[in-house]
């Protein structure tokens, strides 16, 4: 990086550290922090359009409509995340791959599970073992937001059904007494009213989410902790220039106070969020103070 | 073999007895159903740990919380907000390198590397931090009234707090609570994933059922098996804790049944 670190052997102290943590690998570290970031930015949009896709389907006077999305919220919050994230990061995989499969392949004779193998033709890789590296990455990427999405859309939606439940019944009747269709009164009234009463617990799920965010380790991309192993671990002079012990504690104590900063930043900034949109109507923003739990600190007196 | 001999080799494979290897091809449903249900043994032990002992700091931190003396409501403060504002999975890791660092200077801390105790201890500090702020809120919201009674009656000190503001802090955070311990069990599935490595295979349901999943490359199998465990599991947790809530609720005339699933928090904190 730096003209200086030529020769590592020669430095010391201060000049030592500033060449230490501006090594090419270091940089992959600091880069995967954007990783992370981009990653909360996609899956909170599109985990907010599953859950009210879902909210809307539990909500539906069609019984297996409303079967499949109260069947979606229960499963996925009755079962440990992190057992979805195993589960869904193959299942994904070998979905999309039986597809193009089947797509590409008519003519493929053999069975594609041979007892512990699952084997499809090699046009149907996904993505293809000829396509470069950056395009393995970006794929994993796009599977880890869907899985995050997929789960963290079951919590949106439990969110999202139960402020749609706390709408004053008093607002859907007076806008049916106006003559609204459903549809009418769903867009105009149900949707524009129950985000503040979706708020509180929307924003204890973006908390939690950021919380989630590490596990992007488990869906084999190479996220912050895999970076803060990689890195921390006893190095030979053999290896590297730059030779030092384990000092994976320090780097997961710079994560740990990373992710501090970043809940304590978002707490802030959500209830500044929540005191805006409370305003005028006290007994809500009470409400929120007091609500679920799991809800951030108590806000401003 | 018959499903029966399975169970004997595997039933407690996850606490080091019986057979040594696990199998390594020709993967029976009975197989998967034993070994996983053989490390829900560890998930279970870990989540009682933690919500039993850290019931009693989670009270600590709440009374100190609530304390106007400075000297006990910034620690309660602070350790809230560390256990809180961080993610678990990253707790894990750094209490590991930190145990692993603390053997090296005294052998003494030898235990804490390994889960039993190390990933117990973590989960610990988490649900207590966790479980804090629910009482913490709950002892804010005990009806003035209550206190102002416990006063006519001329109680003070240890005793008011004992026989009126306890009792109802713990009503009042019965359902919030409920919930938190149903999240507990769920982390319990990380212990494995982080930092604490498995000695000789031993590891929780989840470890056994991502073995099955890699060596059969089919996740359609081993993870609902999984799946059917932890829903086992938190119906459990719920009627005990509906149980206790119940009882904890036996003097009022409409005395709440199953605590209501009502707020929202998953395992990865």
């Amino acid at each position: 990086m730096f003209a200086s670190c030529a020769d590592p052997e020669t430095l010391s102290g201060l000049n030592w550290l500033a060449c230490y943590l501006t090594t090419g690998k270091h940089l992959a570290f600091y880069g995967a922090f954007g990783t992370v970031l981009l990653l909360l930015a996609v899956t909170a949009p599109v985990a907010l359009l599953f859950g009210f896709g879902g909210a809307v389907a539990a909500r539906s006077r069609i019984a297996p409509l409303s079967w499949l999305g109260r069947s979606y919220i229960a499963v996925v919050r009755g079962v440990p995340d992190i057992a979805f994230f195993l589960f869904f990061v193959i299942a994904l995989d070998q979905g999309i791959e039986w597809l193009r499969h089947k797509a590409k392949c008519p003519d493929w004779d053999q069975p594609i599970r041979q007892g512990n193998d699952f084997i499809v033709c090699a046009e149907a890789k996904m993505p293809l073992s000829t396509s470069a590296q950056w395009v393995h990455e970006v794929y994993g990427f796009w599977l880890a937001v869907f899985t995050f999405a997929l789960v963290f859309g079951a919590f949106a939606a439990n969110v999202l059904f139960g402020a749609m439940r706390a709408v004053p019944r008093a607002q859907i009747e007076t806008a049916e007494a106006y003559g609204m269709t459903r549809a009418q009164v769903f867009r105009r009234v149900l949707v524009p009213q129950m985000w503040v009463y979706a708020l509180p617990g929307l924003s204890n799920l973006w908390m939690v989410l950021i919380k989630a965010s590490p596990l992007l380790f488990l869906l084999g991309v190479e996220d912050i902790v895999y970076w803060a192993r990689e890195l921390g671990s006893t190095k030979t002079p053999q290896f590297t220039a730059y030779p030092h012990g384990d000092w994976r504690m320090w780097y997961f104590l710079f994560l740990l106070v990373f992710y501090l900063g970043f809940t304590r930043i978002s707490e802030i900034v959500l209830d500044r969020i929540m005191l805006r949109l409370s305003h005028g109507r006290e007994t809500l923003a009470n409400h929120a103070r007091t609500g679920p739990i799991g809800m951030n600190k108590a806000g401003p007196p | 073999m018959s499903c029966y001999d399975t169970i004997m080799d595997y039933g407690l494979r996850s606490l080091g007895y019986g057979e040594r290897l696990l199998p390594r091809s020709d993967f029976t449903l009975c197989q998967q159903f034993v070994l996983i249900g053989s490390g829900m043994i560890w998930n279970v032990y870990f989540g009682l740990v933690a919500l039993l002992s850290g019931f009693v700091l989670a009270t600590a931190l709440a009374v100190g919380k609530a304390s106007r003396s400075p000297w006990f409501r910034k620690p309660a403060e602070w350790t809230i907000f560390l256990f809180r504002g961080s993610p678990l999975f990253i707790q894990f890791f750094f209490a590991y390198f930190l145990f692993l660092s603390l053997k090296g200077q005294v052998p003494a801390f030898d235990a804490l590397t390994s889960a039993w105790l190390g990933a117990a201890v973590v989960l610990f500090f988490n649900t207590a931090a966790y479980s804090g702020e629910i009482f913490y809120g709950a002892l804010r919201s005990v009806p003035k009234g209550e206190i102002e009674a416990a006063d006519a009656y001329g109680l003070s000190g240890w005793a008011k707090f004992r026989r009126v503001v306890w009792p109802t802090t713990l009503r009042l955070a019965w359902p919030a609570y409920t919930n938190e311990a149903i999240f507990l069990f769920h982390a319990t599935t990380l212990v494995f994933f982080s930092g604490f490595p498995a000695s000789r295979q031993q590891g929780d349901a989840l470890y056994y059922a991502s073995y099955f999943a890699d060596k059969t490359f089919n996740p359609f199998v081993p993870y609902p098996i999984l799946a059917g465990y932890f829903v086992l599991l938190t119906l459990v947790v719920i009627a005990a804790m509906g149980l206790i809530g119940r009882r904890l609720n036996r003097h009022l005339p409409d005395a709440a049944g199953a605590p209501r699933r009502g707020g929202l928090r998953t395992i990865f904190r």
